[in-house]
């Protein structure tokens, strides 16, 4: 019997089952709605996802100017392949000529097929121009330094795993185009042999050959590389990834938001008219004592909360206003361009001209005067000297700041137009006179693979970037030349790449030149 | 309970290593190993130890009417047939820069990717192909040829 006065379980049960929804929500989220500086700060730090954002957001960060929302576009770009790319997932099949099948069903037959595939596609190209400009905005902003260093180098490992997974994703189709690019990528891969079998070692020492065997697991590109294409695409590379973005994203926030110019909280006071914002509406609830016991820098302590707004809601709608407009611009091109599929893959009939997807043209174009040097050497140099740029330059003057340190934009200026003239220059003499080979058709292979108008190139713009160093006696006025150099000729090699190779890889002005088309 | 007095030792005497962190390193060291055997066992799996290719060899019968010099691709194949009075040989058409198909042509071979050209024997005219064409082995009994992709011969090696 229950005693007097209390309610009966039956009661019990029912008002607990009423309650349930309201209990079940605020179980999992503990807090009322964000509308105090404390229940802002729970809703970021008690969400397992959001808390990869500190609780407050310096001002600087917000700028437009200071990010223009590269790394959260990327960021979107990739949500939207991992979603599209799911969905394709349902009716794709990695078989040669059903793979093929496959896609085809999906552009033609499937609702909304064709509109996913456009998505995956357009989103995949988005991801790769964002991480790109990302980059160079980190770069330009000085943002690499102590103690981001680290951050950088996580930032390299991601534009290649980036660029990675574009490449295998090109395979799937199992058209002519992947066809013939994937051949081309994976002897590229082999392509070690150009200097093994010049100096006549490969039958001892063939990485070259290991490095295809394991891309294609045959030697043939059949159905062994697309499976293992396949598993790269859609479980490897994604999970790295995905691995890789916790820790980038971690870091950010460790190392202290973003890099901001020692001055920031001055200029943000001159820019801003209004009445400074309110900073705490009431005490804060955070403490730091706990960075007092944590070693390092930690931005908190010693400066002051002045300029900085709670995350919820200031960074989260940027954020999220930057995810929007991707989706809007992916949306948009997917609405108006298809994604290309080409004939049936035809082992004996390479698709002339054979080309790789836009942002290998310039790795086509250097490729085509030396496999290892275009294909392996050069990118591998490029990669390193990338990687080096934080612990090469370790100067402070101008951190956060665009174009910041010595030299400055007129020096990027005089970088744009060397960059551009030198690899206009070695482009021009190469498609006008030819190369080495056509002058001495005896000489040597390794002479070529050492000298080419890839590896001029690179020559020439270190030698730039050193003469700007010693000019203004810094290493970051070398770093701002080398860099500016690497995207000069990175836009000159895939342009021309694009527009202007035809048929046997030919220089053509304009397309409409090209013969039997 | 009396506790046992070390020797004595000079305060320079650096301290020895006390057993428990010895057997720590030493299983620190032990997982480091087998951690590192396990990476490269993991890699034996994706390197194939039998190749899914199929037979390399096939058999043609040349045309009656191929001229000296003329190339006959047998439909499917990436190899160019000739014969002259020599005798017969075959030719790979897998340029030898990133594997794309050569196509014969007046005066040689040229190929579609990156505009590497190959003299009639094989030898690289122009273009980023580092190796002449290969020179693939082959037997004629009768009327028919027999060619092996798998094997190549010295450059000029031509069957009666
Ligand atoms: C999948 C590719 C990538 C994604 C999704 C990504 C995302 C982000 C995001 C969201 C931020 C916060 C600030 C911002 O939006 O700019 C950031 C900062 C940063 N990223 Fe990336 N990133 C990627 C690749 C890279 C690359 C290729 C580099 C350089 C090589 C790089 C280096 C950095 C550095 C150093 C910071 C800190 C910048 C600062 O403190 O101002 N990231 N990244
Ligand atoms: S594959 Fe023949 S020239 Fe590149």
């Amino acid at each position: 019997m229950p005693a007097i006065g209390t309610k009966d379980a039956l009661t019990e049960f029912r008002e607990n089952l009423r309650a349930a929804p309201k209990r079940i929500l605020e179980t999992a989220f503990r807090t009322g709605l964000p509308t105090t500086d404390r229940s802002r700060s729970t809703f970021v730090f008690g969400n397992v996802f959001l808390h990869l954002h500190s609780v407050r957001t310096h001002r600087w960060s917000l700028r437009w100017l200071t990010t223009a929302g590269l790394g959260i576009a990327t960021l979107a770009a990739f949500l939207i392949t991992l979603v599209t790319g799911v969905l394709l997932m349902f009716y794709y099949k990695p078989y040669p000529e059903v793979a093929y099948q496959s896609i085809k069903d999906i552009h033609f037959v499937v609702p909304t097929g064709r509109f996913i595939r456009n998505l995956h596609r357009w989103a995949a190209n988005v991801m790769v121009v964002t991480v790109i400009l990302h980059m160079a905005r980190v770069f330009y902003t000085a943002a690499y330094r102590r103690p981001r260093e680290y951050n950088w180098l996580i930032g390299i490992a991601l534009l290649v795993v980036t660029l990675a997974l574009s490449f295998t994703g090109y395979l799937l189709p199992w058209d002519q185009l992947a066809y013939w690019a994937i051949t081309i990528g994976a002897n590229i891969a082999q392509s070690p042999r150009e200097v093994t079998d010049a100096l006549g070692i490969t039958e001892w020492f063939d990485p070259g050959g290991l490095q295809r065997l394991l891309l294609l697991g045959s030697d043939t590109v059949g159905e062994e590389a697309l499976i293992r294409f396949y598993l790269l695409h859609v479980m490897l590379l994604p999970l790295v990834l995905a691995a890789l973005l916790a820790v980038h994203f971690w870091r950010v926030r460790k190392d202290g938001g973003l890099a901001r110019p020692d001055d920031a909280d001055d200029i943000l006071a001159r820019e801003r008219r209004e009445e400074t914002y309110p900073v705490f509406t009431e005490q804060p609830q955070k403490t730091y004592h706990l960075a007092a016991i944590v070693r390092g820098r930690t931005p908190a302590v010693g400066r002051g909360p002045e300029n900085t707004v709670p995350s919820m809601p200031h960074l989260f709608y940027a954020e999220f206003g930057v995810l929007m407009l991707t989706v809007a611009v992916c949306l948009l091109l997917s609405l108006l361009w298809d994604a290309p599929l080409k004939e049936l893959a035809n082992p004996n009939v390479p698709e002339n001209p054979a080309k790789a997807p836009w942002y290998f043209l310039g790795l086509q174009e250097m490729v085509s005067f030396s496999a290892f040097m275009g294909g392996i050497g050069v990118p591998t140099i490029v990669l390193i000297g990338l990687g080096l740029i934080p612990y090469l330059d370790r100067e402070a003057e101008g951190t956060g700041r665009w174009f910041g340190g010595p030299g400055g934009w007129p020096l990027v200026r005089l970088s744009l137009l060397f960059g551009f003239a030198a690899a206009l220059g070695v482009e021009a003499f190469a498609i006008r006179f030819g190369w080495l080979r056509e002058w001495f058709p005896n000489i040597h292979q390794l002479a070529i693979t050492v000298f080419n108008p890839g590896t001029v190139l690179t020559a020439l713009y270190a030698a730039f970037s050193i003469w700007a160093m010693k000019r203004h006696n810094s290493t970051r006025a070398g770093a701002l030349a080398l860099f500016t150099c690497f995207l000069c000729g990175f836009t000159v090699l895939t342009v021309i790449g694009t527009y202007f190779r035809g048929p046997n890889w030919e220089f053509f002005w304009s397309p409409a030149d090209w013969p039997g088309h | 309970m009396t506790t046992q007095v070390s020797p004595k030792r000079s305060r320079l005497d650096p301290e020895p290593m006390p057993r428990r962190d010895w057997l720590g390193l030493g299983a620190l060291w032990a997982m480091a190993v087998s951690f590192l055997f396990a990476t490269v066992g993991m890699m034996r799996l994706p390197k194939a130890a039998v190749l899914p290719s199929p037979s390399k060899k096939f058999r043609v019968a040349l045309p009656e009417t191929l001229a000296a010099g003329e190339p006959f691709v047998p439909p499917g194949r990436s190899v160019a047939l000739f014969r002259d009075e020599e005798g017969v040989y075959a030719i790979s058409t897998v340029c030898t820069h990133l594997g794309c198909i050569v196509k014969p042509a007046a005066d040689g071979f040229e190929c579609p990717c990156h505009g590497s050209r190959f003299a009639p024997d094989g030898e690289v005219r122009k273009g980023p192909a580092p190796k002449p064409l290969a020179w693939l082995k082959v037997s004629v009994s009768g009327s028919l040829v027999t060619i092996d992709e798998g094997t190549t011969v010295p450059q000029g090696t031509k069957v009666a």
